[in-house]
């Protein structure tokens, strides 16, 4: 579209009128400047995808998306769009998006536990078979396994996350292999009044539900399968259930416990462990890098330390960090590894979407090995291409990558069903303050109210 | 009396109030049988009707649609996660919210927000109109200083409260012993919700009350006081009596907000540990779980609740619906 159309009226007529002409065409040329910028994307330039992402991570998206835009030759254009940071407003936000509709949805970057509501609900469309199998390939397992629902690929996995069990190995010399274990060396340690702490998602959230769904399938139960069966109320599912919220509890309520374990994030682990007072926790890789990082972005290698292990205030020369360490995550029943719940980000294609071939193909470049090798690195978030765990590069950012690799190996999956965000909270409502569970009451609890759930009967918290 | 009925409504206008309600007042020419009126009073009726008519349509749309839809939605089973299975349910949303604990718990939580805080409010809010009244000197300063709480965003306020009460950072969190989290115990975090409550209402209070106080005569008082009457029983026998009713249209209105409480609660818990509100309860069913049959069976309830408080108030305490003639001579 050549001259704007107001490129006429600016003669040397300084007239009521001639104003007043001088105020329509300019109008008109910012009509028509918006349309030129309005249609760039339909006829002009190359198709427009558009690629939802959370905020956590955005940077590393973004040059993906760059990258891909480059490579993709003209073909499409990628264009990050930022959700917000926490994972509730982010579904808020999409399922409100889908549900009107909005073309301008195509890629989106989904939590592994979106994949069975998205899906039901006809938000995101199941991968052609030739994608399918091309994202399988190389792609470890119990990351596809979230992204799998009904016998149909959804997404395409990106990262994946997992928790491991890090502790102080001037404490603990041999690291605990099972939940008592660590229950009866922590509270050893009290008694000696050392730092006795285990640090463990318990404030009631999401953190909570996880705790719970790796405890329960490290103990060889399932909450509900992936038909929507309710298994948490009959045996074997129930008396699993109840070893892990007995355990739950047993943490909790020791007293070597941490006092406001009830309100404890990932972070407030974290913080505790660099601050001298946890002698184990249950976290993400995260928290290596943090201890690594200097303040204030991260612990500096956390607090110094006197020769027994307490935090010292003064300069000892010796920190958190020469006795940071890590190990598999504690089993449940002695010998049997523990199955630690899978988290990370599925890349998912909209069926709002106007370009579905082409995001499909986007959704390749996104998740390529250059693209999860530098939000590894650069984000901190394990990638979900198996041959990239023995790639140099990646195991120098994470030393702990074996522990990971196993726990990945061995992972859990959320339950796989719609209703699963209703479940999850009426989950870390019950079972929130850890240290109050009554673990027969509370089981026949669950089972009634995640049979609501699952019905969409019932109300949440 | 002069016209005390007009002075509340410029303030807010809530859905509850009756229209049309006989005056029980002297206006007795302005009874049922009236004599006819005029040629000209009738069109200027009805030129008087036809100007309203595009805003009263506006606001049929506007504020109709969405209740009308709402009930429609509490009737149904929707979740957004199920689009194939809606369908017609009649009331079993209604049974499955009112047979909740979840409900019920919420629901008394509301309760104590809402009585404590217009409590408090009402005696500081007395306590602050007395003062702005009374004031000679920088009049319009002191009132706007007092307005100052009120005009701020109440999703701000309520953000500088949670930092001013996380523990290691916030100034007032460092005045209480070491370790303390106010915010993740139930008594704690409802005192500090109530604390942010009062704290940016009460100038609201403060104003609707002052607007009765104008109303109380000098000479009364003068009155009273040449009689022996001491600054107490000026108050309660002559002051609130008088007041009577602006302080029922001021409990009104606080009393229908406070019940609908839900921004301070969203920041300072999300409704955790215990307070959340039945706002909170029906935004997380509709924006958490998606479920819009059972989070509009919950706001029509919350509907419900809030228009038989405000019939209470009109019929048991007798408060004065705005813009009722009650008053006018």
């Amino acid at each position: 579209m050549g001259q704007p159309p107001g490129g006429r009226a600016h003669g040397p007529d300084r007239t009521r009128a001639g104003r007043r002409r001088t105020w329509a065409a300019a109008g008109a040329a910012l009509l028509s400047s918006a349309a030129i910028a309005g249609c760039s994307s339909g006829a002009v330039g190359p198709p427009v995808l558009n690629f939802y992402t959370p905020a956590d991570a955005a940077t590393q998206y973004g040059e993906a998306a760059a990258d891909c835009t480059t490579q993709a030759n003209g073909r499409y254009t990628i264009v990050p769009q930022t959700l917000p940071k926490g994972a509730d407003d982010q579904r808020l936000q999409l399922a409100r998006r889908l549900v009107a509709g909005d073309t301008a949805v195509d890629i989106m970057g989904i939590d592994v536990t979106w994949t069975a509501e998205f899906a039901t609900a006809g938000w995101i469309t199941r991968l052609p078979e030739d994608v399918a199998a091309q994202v399988t390939q190389g792609t470890l397992a119990g990351p596809l396994e979230t992204a799998t629902f009904k016998g149909a690929l959804w997404a395409a996995p990106l990262n994946t996350n997992t928790q491991i069990l890090w502790y102080r190995k001037d404490l603990a010399p041999t690291p605990p292999k099972t939940w008592d274990e660590m229950i009866s060396m922590s509270e050893a340690l009290q008694q000696k009044g050392l730092p006795s702490y285990i640090e463990v998602q318990g404030a009631q959230y999401e953190g909570l539900s996880v705790w719970f769904n790796t405890m329960i399938n490290s103990a060889g139960g399932q909450i509900v399968d992936e038909n929507g069966t309710v298994l948490i109320g009959q045996e074997p599912s129930r008396g699993a259930a109840e070893k892990a919220a007995t355990i739950m509890q047993r943490v909790a309520a020791s007293p070597a416990s941490d006092p406001s374990l009830s309100v404890a994030k990932e972070n407030d682990g974290r913080l505790a462990m660099e601050a001298g007072t946890a002698a184990f926790q249950i976290n993400y890789p995260f928290v290596y890098a943090s201890i690594n990082t200097p303040p204030p972005d991260g612990g500096g290698g956390g607090t110094f330390i006197d020769d027994q292990g307490r935090p010292a205030g003064t300069d000892t020369g010796k920190k958190v960090i020469d006795e940071f360490a890590w190990a598999p995550y504690p089993s449940v029943t002695p010998g049997t590894p523990a199955k630690p719940t899978i988290g990370g980000l599925n890349l998912a294609v909209s069926t709002t979407s106007l370009h579905p071939a082409l995001a499909y193909e986007a959704v390749q470049c996104l998740r390529s090995r250059e693209n999860q090798l530098r939000n590894a690195t650069d984000a901190g978030v394990p990638p979900t291409l198996e041959a990239l765990y023995g790639d140099p590069s990646f195991q120098q950012e994470y030393p702990a990558w074996q522990a990971i690799k196993e726990s990945l190996d061995d992972a859990s999956v959320r339950p796989k069903t719609p209703a699963y965000q209703s479940i999850s909270i009426v989950l870390s409502d019950l079972l929130n303050p850890p240290a109050q569970i009554n673990p027969q009451a509370v089981v026949g609890e669950m089972a009634d109210q995640v049979v609501r759930a699952e019905n969409s009967e019932g109300l949440v918290p | 009396m002069s016209d005390l009925a007009n002075e509340p409504s410029t303030q807010r206008t809530e859905p509850a109030a009756p229209p049309e309600r006989a005056p029980s007042s002297p206006a007795a020419h302005r009874k049922p049988g009236k004599p006819a009126l005029s040629e000209g009073k009738k069109a200027e009726r009805k030129l008087g009707l036809l100007l309203c008519a595009p805003a009263a349509i506006i606001m049929v749309l506007v504020t109709a649609y969405p209740i009308i839809y709402a009930v429609w939605l509490s009737l149904q089973r929707y979740d957004l996660r199920f689009p194939g299975e809606q369908q017609f349910a009649g009331l079993t949303n209604y049974a499955a919210v009112l047979t909740s604990s979840y409900w019920w718990s919420a629901f008394l939580v509301t309760v104590i927000i809402t009585v404590i805080s217009v409590a408090i409010e009402f005696v500081l809010g007395l306590a602050l109109a007395l003062i702005m009244h009374r004031t000679i000197v920088a009049r319009g300063l002191t009132r706007t200083v007092v307005l100052i709480p009120y005009g701020i965003v109440t999703v701000v306020a309520a953000f500088s409260w949670q930092f001013a009460w996380t523990p290691d950072k916030g100034y007032l969190a460092a005045l209480l012993p070491e370790g303390a989290a106010p915010l993740t115990d139930q008594v704690a975090a409802l005192a500090i919700i109530i604390l942010a409550e009062v704290w940016k209402t009460t100038p609201f209070m403060a104003l609707l009350l002052m607007a009765g106080l104008a109303l109380v005569p000098d000479d009364l008082l003068k009155a009273a006081q040449v009689d022996g009457a001491g600054a107490w029983q000026r108050l309660t026998k002559i002051i609130l009596p008088m007041m009577k009713p602006a302080i029922l249209v001021a409990l009104l209105f606080r009393t229908l907000d406070a019940f609908r409480v839900f921004d301070n609660i969203y920041i300072l818990t999300q409704g955790s540990n215990g307070t959340g509100s039945v706002s909170m309860l029906g935004y997380d069913n509709l924006f958490k779980a998606f479920n819009l049959g059972i989070g509009s069976a919950i706001s029509v309830l919350i509907f419900i609740a809030v228009a038989v408080i405000a019939f209470l108030f009109i019929k048991i305490f007798g408060a004065a619906a705005p813009g009722s003639d009650e008053g006018k001579r």
